[in-house]
This record gives structure tokens, sequence and C-alpha cells, in this order.
């Protein structure tokens, strides 16, 4: 019996607890609402449903906040230039692939090389941010902010201020399906990328470097890190990770739309790292409660639209929602349910 | 304490600038009449941007219609869809002392100030595209736009003209509607359009959500709405991108594009009219475009030929837009327009030689 109530405690008590509980409390309302929600079926050869929408599109910001999670961790600040990173990723490739036109039928390189190149660019955009930020000690909201206003002109000044399209059906492979393939390729994409962090951070000892820079960066140079330079790698991991969102988002509309690629996703990314229970000031992190936050979101926006909410509350609804899952997880709240739990349990 | 400084400082130096700014252009408010000294006539063109093809499309036709040959100098300015580009443009116009200036702008509201400053130095404004929220009707001569409402209505006169001539009672019309951008003037008109039909019309109107004039957003929304209903057999999109999103949302959950409802085709409806979504009309997988035309050069040429020779001129005026569809099975349609009264609207079916002719 007691051994129960200590397996109890320590799930309640472990640092997933409350994102996981704030998906699943998401899930049960659709449920509520939309029986069928949970519904999974093959159609036109591919699985179909909310969920797999739910997974489907939340790939993107899987992505994003895997490397937001890093950089809040070792820097204790925010990487808002994210969503203008994307836009630029998706710009360099759509152009290279099209060869300068605004449209084409044809492509003028290999995909791997454009989307290779896409990524690149965008991890000199990251490397660019961890300098501000690692070396010039600037703080990551003003230093990201460079980006954020001038990377959407980057964008515009790759693509001359068009869309780019790129009608060719290989292309739209990484932003829908493999061949027969029934599972959406974003999916796979966001899971190799989750597992390909996750190992580097297990494996090396890198994951360890990051918090303790993060704790107390003096400190941890004091013993021998060299604390810009792991700043600054995560700053990169970060912008070539946005890259790689950049890439899927555009394969997904076969183009290059610099306006609208990742627009507002830097903030759904933050709200991701915090929704999974991290400390936005950096320190200790929890990669997989990110990525249940980031799910969380778009779980969040899928089920809105599930549910009829008319276009112009739909922002309402999100922010109503953020706000009571934010306030669970704040300590003082935590703290207060923790002294009521304890005044009960006195009073029996 | 150092930085409280410098920050007063910067203060202080921003509050002189915005004075200096103002001070500058009140100051010169000499009256001058459309002075053609050697017969050209000075136009200032303050765009928003080159964000899409319609914009650049809207670009050339003025540049072409005010060239030098015509008799014109133009004075363009790109914006790059910032207001304060706009403002900083008008004001150098004034300075300039053009004879007329012709405003994109990319926002409705917050132009009270400069246009009165404008108006102080006697040069007429001429707003396309966009409209402008000003508090005072007289702060611009005129506005040259497309009539959304009427884009909206008349594609769905030519919807009830469609389903009749394929059978399809009103009530087995089953229609989402992806918006635009809520708030913008082209989703608030065309909504309106369709809207009023669905009353008119007893259609069935599943849903209306946005699609931000987006592609991606257009292709979400239509995935989502695709799961609660199974009888959708109209997709009305408020612009050619959220058509595009829409048709591969409908092509991956294995339904069929196309204008055959009665035989459980699903038709996409769309508005622009680019060169990309015309292509689609002539693949099948948009039924109807209806135009939104960019080609506002001619017409407000007309208004400053008006102006120059003293002639009243309309406050509004709205360009001519066409209709392209899949086939003739409707000729035309009578629709209802913003000005209201009714007009006839002829329907172009697509062919190779009309997307050659479209630029944008």
């Amino acid at each position: 019996m007691a051994k129960a109530i200590q397996k109890k405690n320590s799930i309640v008590h472990n640092r997933l607890f409350l994102p996981v509980m704030c998906l699943i409390a998401v899930l049960i309302v659709n449920l509520i609402q939309t029986p069928d929600f949970f519904h999974i079926s093959m159609n036109n050869g591919v699985l179909y449903g909310y969920i797999i929408d739910i997974i489907n599109r939340g790939s993107e910001l899987v992505i994003l906040a895997v490397g937001m999670t890093l950089v809040t961790a070792s820097s204790g600040g925010q990487d808002i230039s994210v969503g203008a990173v994307m836009a630029v990723a998706g710009a360099v490739c759509c152009q290279i692939l099209s060869g300068g036109e605004v449209s084409t039928n044809t492509l003028a390189a290999p995909i791997i090389l454009a989307a290779l190149v896409g990524i690149l660019v965008s991890g000199v955009c990251g490397a660019f941010n961890g300098l501000l930020v690692a070396k010039l000690h600037i703080q990551p909201m003003v230093a990201t902010l460079i980006l954020f206003t001038a990377g959407r002109g980057i964008a515009q000044l790759v693509t001359k201020g068009q869309i780019t399209y790129i009608r060719v059906d290989s292309y739209k492979t990484i932003g829908g399906y493999i061949g027969k393939c029934p599972v959406p390729t974003p999916v796979f994409v966001a899971i190799l990328t989750v597992i390909l962090v996750s190992l580097i951070l297990k494996k090396t000892a890198l994951g360890l470097y990051i918090e303790s820079v993060g704790i107390n960066g003096a400190a941890s140079r004091l013993v021998g890190l060299n604390s810009t330079m792991l700043k600054f790698i995560t700053y990169v991991i970060c912008g070539l990770l946005a890259g790689l969102a950049g890439i899927v988002a555009s394969s997904r509309i076969y183009s290059a739309d610099a306006n609208n690629i990742g627009l507002n996703m830097e903030m759904d990314a933050i709200l991701a790292v915090a929704l999974g229970g991290n400390n936005l000031g950096g320190g200790k992190f929890n990669l997989m409660g990110s990525i249940i936050g980031a799910y969380t979101i778009q779980a969040l926006t899928t089920s809105l639209y599930a549910m009829n909410v008319s276009a112009d509350q739909l922002p309402v609804y999100k922010a109503v929602v953020v706000v009571i899952i934010v306030v669970i997880q704040s300590p003082i709240f935590r703290e207060r349910m923790a002294k009521r739990k304890i005044a009960r349990k006195a009073v029996a | 304490m150092k930085k409280k400084i410098l920050s007063l400082m910067l203060c202080g130096m921003m509050a002189m600038g915005v004075m200096a700014g103002c001070g500058s252009a009140g100051k010169k408010s000499a009256d001058k009449k459309s002075g053609s000294k050697d017969g050209t006539i000075t136009v200032g063109f303050s765009q928003v941007g080159a964000e899409s093809d319609w914009r650049t499309a809207n670009t050339k036709s003025m540049k072409e219609t005010f060239s030098e040959a015509n008799g014109y100098k133009l004075i363009f300015d790109d914006a790059q869809q910032k207001q304060e580009n706009q403002i900083t443009a008008i004001r150098n116009f004034i300075q300039q002392d053009v004879d007329y200036i012709v405003l994109a702008p990319v926002t409705e509201t917050g132009w009270d100030t400069v246009l009165k400053e404008a108006k102080d130095a006697g040069i007429p404004v001429i707003i396309v595209d966009r409209m402008v929220d000003v508090s005072d009707d007289s702060l611009y001569t005129a506005w040259v736009g497309s009539d959304f409402y009427a884009e909206g209505s008349k594609a769905c006169e030519w919807l009830n003209a469609y389903a009749t001539a394929k059978g399809v009672s009103g009530k087995d019309l089953h229609i989402v509607d992806i918006q635009g951008t809520i708030g913008a003037s082209a989703q608030i008109g065309r909504t309106k359009g369709m809207d009023e039909a669905v009353k008119a019309y007893g259609w069935d109107l599943l849903e209306q959500q946005t699609g931000e004039f987006t592609q991606a957003k257009g292709q979400e929304v239509m995935e989502s709405v695709l799961k609660q209903h199974d009888n959708i057999n109209v997709v009305y999109c408020e612009n050619d991108n959220e058509a595009f999103g829409a048709i591969d949302a409908l092509t991956a959950a294995g339904k069929k594009v196309g204008g055959d409802i009665a035989n459980g085709e699903v038709m996409v409806m769309s508005f622009d009219s680019t060169n990309a979504g015309l292509k689609d009309v002539l693949d099948k997988k948009i039924t109807l475009n209806t135009e939104c035309n960019p080609l506002h050069g001619p017409r407000v040429e007309e208004i400053i030929k008006k102006l120059e020779a003293g002639d009243k001129v309309d406050k509004l005026q709205y360009v001519d837009e066409a209709m392209f569809a899949v086939d003739d099975t409707v000729k035309s349609v009578k629709a209802k327009m913003s000005a209201g009264g009714e007009k006839d609207f002829d329907i172009t079916v697509v062919t190779d030689d009309v997307i050659s002719k479209r630029a944008y």
C-alpha cells in the first residue's frame, strides 16, 4: 500500500505529469464535443482522422520546440527569429529549385541539394544569433529581434517579393507522403529530429553541459566548460532546426511564401517550451515536455476547428485555454495546491 | 543611472525628430493648382510593396499608363508593406510639389494627418485598391478599386444558375466558405455576397472559416472541414491561394474536384483570377474564377484627365472585372452592385489564349 502511494506520488511529481495531463484534458474535451475525434480510418490509401491531423500539422512546431528548448536552457532566453528563419530556408530552397523563376514545372537542381543549402543558410542565421548572444552578451530577445524583423525581408529579397511555386510532385514528398506510405512524411521528419537530438544529448555530455551553462555560466566556465561555445552551438542547432521546419512548411504548399511561412510560429514554439514545464529562465530542461507542449498547442488549434469555433473568436479561446494551463503549471499555484493537500491530510 | 539618462536623451531626440518632421511638412502649404509648366503632369504613386503577382501587375499598370510617352512624370515609391514609409513618401511628394498623389494604402486607418497635409498643399489624392478610413471624406478626391461585394454576389448568382442548369436544387448545395483574412475588405464583400445568396436561395452553408488568404491555412481548414461533413459539394474560396490549398486537401482525401456536382464531384470556386488560378480552371480543378482586376492605371488616368479639364469626378469608382469559367453552361448573370442596382456580367470560358494574355 505504502509502495503504491509512493508510486502514485512519483508519477504526480514527475516533471512530465502536468504537461501530459494538459494534453489529455484537451483531448478529453474533444472527445465529449466531437465523439468521432479519435476515429482513424484509411482513406484514399492514407491514414485519415483528426489525430493524424494533429500529429502531422504539429511536426514543424515539434521541430522548432526542440531547438527552442536547447536555446532556452543554455542562454535563459528565447530565439524569436525562428519563424522568419523558416521563411528564409523555404525561400532559398525554392529559389534554387526553380532556378530563379517565379513558377516552375521542372527542377533546376536536386531537391536534396536545395534543401541542404536552405538548412545551411538557416544555420548561418542561427550562428549570427549565437554570435550576438554568446560572444557579445546581448540579451537573446534583443539579439534575435534583428532577424525576427530582417528575416522576412531577406526571404522577400531572395524570392524577389513573389511567391515562388515549385509545381513538381517530388518536391511535395517532404510535406506530403512518400510513395504509398500511409503516414505523412512530416511525422517521420519530426520523429527523426527528436531521436537524433536526444541521442546527441544523451550519448554525449552535451545535454549536461547545456544545463550547467544555463544554471550558472560563470561557474561552468570555472570548472572548464567553454560556455560561450556551448551557447553558440545551441543557437546554431536552433537555426538548423528552424530551417528544417521551413523546408517542411514550404513543401506542404510547394512554394515559398515569404510573408506567411512560419508566421507567429516563434510564439507557439516558446509556448510549447513553457507548456512542457520548462523554466524559461534557463537551466534544467526536458525535451519530452516541450514536444508534448507542441502537440498540445496543435491539438488545441485542430480541436477549435473541429468544434466550429468561428474564425474571429479563435484566438480568444486559444488564449483562455493557454492561460489556464500556464496558471496550473505556475510554481505558486502548485505550492498552494500542495499546501491544501497537506492541510486536508492533517484534518483527516 | 547612465542607462536612464541615455534613454531619456534618446526619447528627447525622437520627440524632436517627430516635431521637426511635422514642422517642415506643415509650413509648406503653398497653394498651387496643377501647374503643368511644360505640359507634363507629375504623379507621385505610393505603392504597398510587391507581395504578390497581383500587386506587381498593379504597379506595372500604373507605370505603363503614366509613362513619359503619355505626357506624365511618375515618381514611384515602394513602401515595403510599411505605413510609415508611405507617410514619408507622401510628404516627399508634397515637398516635390507633384500635381497628383496616388496612394495604394497598406492599411485603412491612420491617414488623417498626412492626407490633411496634402489637402493643405492643394494636391488631389486618388486612393487605389484598399479604402482609407478617414474622418473627413474631402481628404481624398476619389477612390478606384474592386467592388468586392459585386464579385461575391455575381459568383453566387453564377452558382445558382449553374446548379439550376445541372438540375441540383438549392437545398442540395452543401457549401463550405473558406474566408479571407477577417476584416479585409475583400473578405467582407465576398462573404456578404455568399451570406445573402444563402438566405435568398436556401443553400446549405455547412461552414465558414478563415483561410487567411494563404495556401497553407486553406489546406488546413479544408482538411478539418472534410472530417466533419461528407456531403460537401461546393467550396467557395475567397482567393486563389486558398483554392490551391483546398484542392490539395480535397484530392488527398480522395474527393474528385470538378464541376459535375450532380455526380459526386466537389466544385471549387475562387477569386482573383491570377495566371496560376486560371491554369487550374483550364485543368478543370476550379470551376469558376471571378476576377479581381489589378489594372487600375487607365481608370486613374481618366480621373486625372477629368480633373485637369476641371470636371467633377465620382468619389467611388469601380474597375471592370470579368468572370472565368470552365464551360459556358451559364453565359451571363445579373448581380447586385455595392452602389446599388444590378448589372449584367458575361462569363468568359478559359482557353490557352486567355491565360497567355494574363501577366500576373
